[in-house]
């Protein structure tokens, strides 16, 4: 039977963090919920619900800083920075519907533990590159911070970074700062039709290697595109190459411009403006093309933006997978049948390129089969088994999931 | 008065036996042990600490690296990297039982890949010279610390190095992709890569500004930008520092996050104009150099609107940069005010806090109460945007006593830092100059937690002890748990 603890203060969470220890009782530790499906099966009987920790503390648009109690609702602390003008850099993606669950559930603290990052990725980085502080308790039963409220800071380790991508298997967070940053006041996204894999790969990287700090490049192959809900995007069936610019309304138009003129030569060419360019983007970020498939297994593949091009072709023939890139090449999603030889060869391609591949949903069956991370090497994997061990040596906070 | 950790007489009686192994691995010139040789790594940045090390060695290869570290993980000796020394914190500070490992010679640049817009260096390479690389193309990298002419990327991993462009395009951690990296026990480790993020725990996020305390960095991928299409800036005037704040926090506020946003306070724009002659007004209480960047349309149409929010917050003179010369003469104040400052005193101590840049008005009234009360002189450049202080104070050390109020009045200055919600380094580094001072901003349980990382990459705590802890703890010691079976009750917590 599965027990939840719903810590009300900070103190509670050490109670029942000692408590686990001491009974060697380990806990999974839930917020939204939305991406419990991530990760290896865990097998625990406590849950520890941190749907209490809501609540924006401090919200300074003109410092960029904005602190929260872990489990704020992402929605609301979107909806505060909107009011301002302001914007999460990093565009967290909402995978709830990928998950089969209800969009718009997700809170920070879960955003920063997973270290979500969306088409901006590639202009502003990640989760763990606007995270600044935090407050938390360690697998010992401790309570811990580090870094602070300011945007500048080099005091100590950098344990912001350590705990983006955790998954909790670190600490659970009681409350975080992080970097907010204006939203752009336009948006435009150029698109090009009609060209396959390697040659969008090109026109991807004539975008991003141009002055004109484009802050979204996803490809989507025919079969992609016509799931699209934006009408641009869908009718004229053919694969669709999109490239985003945003800023003050004159460098948009200029940059737009240039960038239809830079492209042009590669294929017919159009603009999405305000809410077509908003509907696209939102689709590639929350990777919505697989969330109507529940049964398949969704891959993620990160690898040097040039390489994707050069195995997706065979990747896709052996595999059967349904595919589309984000990040100008650099991160593949994959939709795959749900067996270990379609993971092997996934896996495969990620090593081959020096990248790496995550399995970010697929059934309980295959995620205990096969490890949801890349295996790193030797060395890497025994040092980052050393660190989780000073953090949370009895294995209580989400014990394997990131095996 | 700076502790260090007590020298192992054992290892100083080995020194012979330690140098002979030594040149074993790197031959030749690249171990140096006449005192002369060594002298000249005495110090880094901070030259107020100085101290000989042992030993001296200079390897050329990765496997040279692994070797030396294997051999002194095995020996029981301490080794203390250095790049080009310019940590302004003591960082490179040698120990007197230690190895100085220099990775000076490890000055190449590998491969340029514009296709993945990134390029994979040695840890010797400049700041700089990355640019210096790529620009024919039009490519550059963004961090860019004022000494940038002579610090390497390799330190600049270890410090997680800014400049004042950081506000825009972000710090070292937001611009490396991968290191290479040899563990004390001379493991050799790939972090990252050519792709965007990490796979497992981001050892490499934990790695950038860990000081050169976790592990020797023999390669560093770092991202390439395309240059901004032009560059402008805007110098301004103001009748006080609230005004240019102000200024700062309306700017940001609209929506405008630009390239770079400077503020000096009135001694640094007078020793700054008195050197460079950039033509900065004398009757201002401050001056903020923006820059905006961009394509024309987009820095043409920002200018306006900061014209427009300073001229809001009572700015008494602006001047908008009409010519590369021009933008460049706005800078050289700035960015010659540490020299500046340097020929109106003997001696200068520059500070680094970050405070909520809202509290910079009191900061200054405060430090100016300070100033008096220790009888030394302060100059202030800001990183605005960021809250980024670098208060410079004036002192003489030939005057017995000075070089002392100087480092009291400089950790009063961090601990007002902190006390306004601020922390004590925005981009130098704790080294040993901050070391003492880390109690003000964290509790014993967190200095344990983050020395338990250390533990993790180092259990014996031999790569450059006695830097960023004021405490050392053995790794046994902070190891333990000390809660037990049965001595806990059930959490009296809502249950369903």
């Amino acid at each position: 039977m599965t027990e939840s603890l719903s810590p009300k203060t900070h103190d509670d969470i050490l109670d029942a963090v000692r408590w686990a220890v001491a009974e060697q009782a380990p806990l999974e530790i839930v917020a939204g919920g939305t991406k419990r499906g991530w990760g290896r099966p865990l097998k625990t009987n406590h849950v520890l619900d941190m749907s209490s920790f809501a609540g924006i503390r401090l919200y300074e648009p003109e410092e960029l800083i904005l602190q929260a109690a872990a489990a704020t609702p992402l929605a609301e602390v979107e909806s505060a920075l909107a009011q301002s003008g302001q914007q999460f850099a990093f565009e967290p993606p909402d995978f709830g519907p990928l998950f089969g669950r209800p969009a718009g559930q997700q809170t920070l603290g879960g955003a920063l533990m997973a270290n979500l990052a969306g088409p901006r990725r590639i202009k502003a980085g990640a989760a763990r590159d606007h995270f600044l502080g935090f407050i938390g308790v360690s697998g010992r039963g401790e309570t811990f911070k580090s870094g602070g409220r300011v945007m500048k800071n080099v005091t100590g380790y950098d344990l912001c970074k350590l705990m983006a991508g955790s998954f909790g298997t670190l600490a659970v967070l009681s409350e975080v700062t992080v970097k907010v940053l204006p939203a752009g006041e336009k948006t435009r996204t150029v698109l090009v039709y009609g060209l396959d894999d390697e040659r969008a790969a090109a026109a991807m990287a004539a975008a991003l290697n141009s002055s004109h700090e484009v802050s979204g490049a996803a490809h989507l192959p025919a079969g992609i595109a016509a799931q699209s809900a934006v009408g641009f995007v869908h009718d004229p069936g053919t694969p669709v190459t999109a490239v985003r610019v945003e800023g003050p309304g004159p460098s948009v138009e200029h940059r737009c411009a240039a960038l239809r003129t830079l492209l042009g030569g590669r294929g017919a060419t159009e603009e999405l403006h305000g809410r077509n360019s908003a509907a696209l983007w939102a689709e590639v970020r929350d990777v919505s093309y697989f969330a109507g498939e529940p049964a398949r297994a969704v891959w993620r593949l990160s690898a040097p933006p040039a390489a994707a091009a050069g195995f997706l072709p065979d990747l896709v023939r052996d595999t059967g997978a349904e595919q589309f890139s984000d990040w100008g090449g650099g991160l593949v999603w994959l939709s795959a049948p749900p067996d270990e030889a379609a993971a092997n060869r996934v896996r495969a391609a990620a090593a081959g390129c020096g990248g790496h591949a995550t399995l970010v949903r697929g059934p309980d069956a295959l995620r205990a089969a096969v490890p949801v991370f890349q295996p790193q090497p030797a060395p890497v994997a025994a040092l980052s088994e050393r660190l989780r061990e000073q953090f949370d040596p009895s294995g209580v906070l989400n014990p394997g999931r990131m095996g | 008065m700076l502790t260090m950790p007590d020298p192992d007489r054992d290892v100083l009686g080995r020194r012979a036996e330690i140098v002979a192994a030594l040149r074993a691995i790197v031959p030749g010139e690249g171990v140096i042990d006449d005192e002369t040789g060594r002298r000249p790594y005495e110090c880094d940045g901070l030259t107020a600490y100085r101290q000989l090390p042992m030993v001296v060695v200079l390897p050329e290869t990765v496997e040279q690296v692994c070797a030396v570290l294997r051999y002194c993980h095995g020996a029981g000796v301490r080794v203390v990297p250095r790049g080009a020394g310019t940590s302004l914190s003591g960082g490179a500070l040698p120990l007197e039982d230690g190895v100085l490992l220099g990775l000076g010679k490890f000055n190449r640049i590998l491969d340029i890949d514009y296709a993945n817009r990134c390029a994979v260096v040695q840890p010797g390479v400049t700041n700089l010279a990355i640019t210096q690389a790529v620009q024919q193309d039009g490519f550059y990298y963004a961090p860019d610390p004022s000494s940038q002419i002579a610090c390497t990327i390799g330190g600049n991993v270890a410090e997680n190095s800014g400049g004042v462009h950081c506000l825009k395009y972000g710090l070292t951690t937001n611009n490396v992709l991968g290191v290479q990296m040899a563990l004390m026990d001379g493991t050799l480790i790939c972090l990252g890569g050519k792709h965007l993020d990490a796979a497992g725990y981001d050892l490499l996020g934990l790695t950038v500004g860990s000081e050169g305390l976790l592990g020797v960095v023999t390669e560093v991928t770092v991202r390439l930008l395309k240059a901004p299409e032009t560059m402008r800036a805007l110098l301004i005037g103001f009748p006080s520092s609230a005004a240019a704040g102000a200024t700062v926090g309306a700017i940001i506020g609209s929506g405008i996050v630009p390239a770079g946003i400077e503020m000096m306070d009135r001694p640094a724009i007078h020793a700054a104009e008195a050197f460079v002659h950039a033509g900065y007004p004398l009757d201002v209480e401050a001056l903020l150099i923006v820059e905006l960047d961009g394509p024309a349309a987009e820095v043409d149409h920002l200018i306006e609107r900061v014209d427009g929010l300073a001229r809001g917050q009572g700015a008494t003179e602006i001047r908008v940069s009409r010519t590369e010369e021009e933008r460049v003469a706005f800078w050289a104040g700035r960015k010659n005010a540490f020299p500046a400052v340097g020929r109106i005193s003997p001696d200068y101590y520059c500070m680094d806090g970050t405070i909520p840049r809202a509290r910079l008005p009191e900061v200054l009234d405060r430090m100016s109460e300070m100033s008096a009360h220790y009888g030394l002189r302060v100059a202030n450049v800001f990183h605005a945007g960021d809250g980024n202080l670098h208060p410079l104070i004036l002192y003489d050390a030939n005057v017995p006593g000075e070089l002392e109020r100087a480092e009291e009045f400089g950790a009063d200055i961090l601990k007002l830092c902190v006390e306004v919600g601020g922390v004590l380094t925005g981009e130098h580094g704790v080294g040993v100059e901050k070391r003492d001072l880390m109690g003000e901003m964290f509790s014993e349980d967190d200095l344990k937690q983050q020395q338990r990382v250390k533990c993790a990459f180092d259990p014996d705590q031999l790569l450059n002890p006695g830097k960023v802890f004021p405490r050392l703890h053995r790794c046994a010691e902070l190891g333990r748990v000390h809660i037990h079976g049965g001595q806990t009750r059930f959490p009296d917590l809502p249950r369903f």
